[in-house]
């Protein structure tokens, strides 16, 4: 028995440059069939999640928890100039609100009246966290501590403060991998608030720093759109659903081709220092079925 | 075995360092990058093939959770790793210019890989901008982070893994 044991067990011995060689190829297999086919690792993608996802969520805690205790290191006396400042804030804010109240209301009267679709403005939305982000400086994806099992689905549109921030590309039980529109490989149909002119928004490493994407193909032959403009997603958009705040236009030129227009937008949201985001867990796909 | 399991584990670790720690140490939006560290450590002290396997496996994993196209790091951080290999037994790996010009180049090879195969070939041709912006900075910020990270995983290759050094792994010493 042993022997034939001892015939089994035998060893490869290979050169390190045949393994080399092997190893390359290996690799290469693997990029060629994530392009022809578009097939992810995903099962692999789950288990490999299953083991790290954890960790990270831990050290992220163990971050919050740090944070927490230098907060508690705050003066007592910063804290009550801020609580006497914030006191009177929500007395006049108090005051703005039921003037807000009353618009709101006769907004509802109004659409009710005009039968205008409210859903467009309620999304579901769910808060996530980001646990890690992406380790190198060529790209901007993040990952949050939501997953499927909070309702999260591919291609949900995420928001942080003020405006869009990106989409959902991978989902896993309990974590999602968020792509920024500001990573290069980003694209977002967009258009003009003022005059529904359909663009291209576009991130671009070159612009990163300055807090800017870049924008092509508006057509604005009357040249109404000014710097300043607001741009939203747009109603022709196949991922994004309608209405998401991107950011103003910066700059204005025109495009290579000289009939459409390109430049730069100033978003909104500061990408370096995000923490806390929400995800629209209706994707615009869904809205297309109804 | 030991070697392995220690192996293993020092990949996730550093896997993890990586995403979650030192994005809060970077500077000026610039991260430095812990895992070619890691790779022209272990292919500097362990041999071609232990930097290979593990340019491979942490490659891999990038490739799992961050990758926009599958296999793409695995094949880069594994020529880090190979390359690297070929200063095993030749240069001291306890003097720590070593490890420094090998960070330095193993950096600067694999920030214009991902340019060439995940920039250019879409048509993106600023280089001077991505030279200044994104690969000098983290080169100089990968270097400077050398000094400690290596004295770690020199001591957790002498101390934690057997040693399994062989004349036959290094081409330029004689046989």
């Amino acid at each position: 028995m042993k022997k034939y044991l001892k015939k089994l067990n035998f060893k490869v011995r290979l050169k390190s440059k045949h393994l080399l060689v092997i190893m390359t190829l290996l690799c290469l297999t693997f990029i060629i069939t994530t392009f022809a086919s578009g097939v992810t690792g995903v099962p692999f993608q789950n288990g490999a999640a299953m083991m790290i996802v954890p960790f990270e969520k831990s050290i992220s805690k163990f971050g919050k928890w740090i944070e927490n205790i230098s907060d508690r290191m705050q003066e007592k006396k910063d804290l009550i100039a801020e609580r006497d400042s914030l006191l009177a804030q929500i007395d006049s804010l108090t005051e703005q609100n039921n003037r807000l109240i009353l618009d709101q209301e006769e907004l509802a009267r109004l659409q009710q009246m005009y039968k205008l679709d409210n859903e467009y403005y309620e999304y579901p939305k769910v808060a996530a966290r980001i646990i890690s982000k992406d380790p190198g400086n060529w790209y901007n994806t993040f990952m949050i501590n939501k997953g499927s099992d909070d309702g999260i689905r591919i291609d949900n549109n995420v928001l942080a403060g003020k405006g869009l921030i990106g989409i959902v590309t991978d989902v896993g039980p309990s974590w999602a991998l968020v792509r920024s529109i500001i990573d290069d490989s980003s694209n977002v149909s967009a258009m003009t608030v003022s005059t529904n002119d359909n663009c291209m928004v576009q991130g671009d490493l070159e612009l990163i720093n300055e807090g800017k994407l870049s924008f092509y193909q508006l057509y604005d032959i009357d040249n109404k759109v000014a710097i300043g403009e607001r741009i939203v997603t747009s109603s022709i958009s196949e991922k994004f659903v309608e209405g998401l705040f991107v950011g103003y236009v910066s700059e204005i030129g025109l495009d290579t081709n000289n009939l459409t227009k390109c430049g730069t937008i100033v978003t909104p949201v500061d990408f370096q220092h995000l923490r806390d985001v929400l995800v629209i867990t209706v994707n615009k796909q869904d809205q297309i079925g109804k | 075995m030991r070697s392995k399991l220690v192996l293993a584990v020092t990949i996730l670790a550093t896997i993890l360092l990586q995403s979650t720690l030192v994005p809060q140490i970077a500077i000026g939006s610039i991260k430095p990058n812990l895992i070619v560290i890691f790779c022209i450590s272990m292919g500097l002290m362990r041999g071609r093939k232990a930097g290979l396997w593990t340019g491979f496996f942490t490659g891999l994993f990038m490739d799992f959770f961050y990758g926009s196209v599958f296999g793409v790091y695995a094949l880069i951080y594994m020529y880090v790793g190979y390359l690297s290999g070929y200063a095993c037994m030749v240069l001291y790996d306890d003097d720590i210019k070593v490890p420094l010009f090998l960070a330095g180049a193993g950096d600067l090879f694999y920030n214009v890989a991902v340019y060439v195969l995940l920039f250019l070939l879409r048509g993106r041709l600023g280089v001077s901008t991505y030279l200044f912006r994104i690969i000098i900075p983290e080169m100089f910020y990968t270097l400077l982070l050398t000094f400690p990270v290596y004295r770690i995983y020199y001591f957790i290759n002498y101390r934690l893994m057997t040693m399994q050094r062989k004349e036959s792994e290094s081409v330029w010493v004689l046989k």
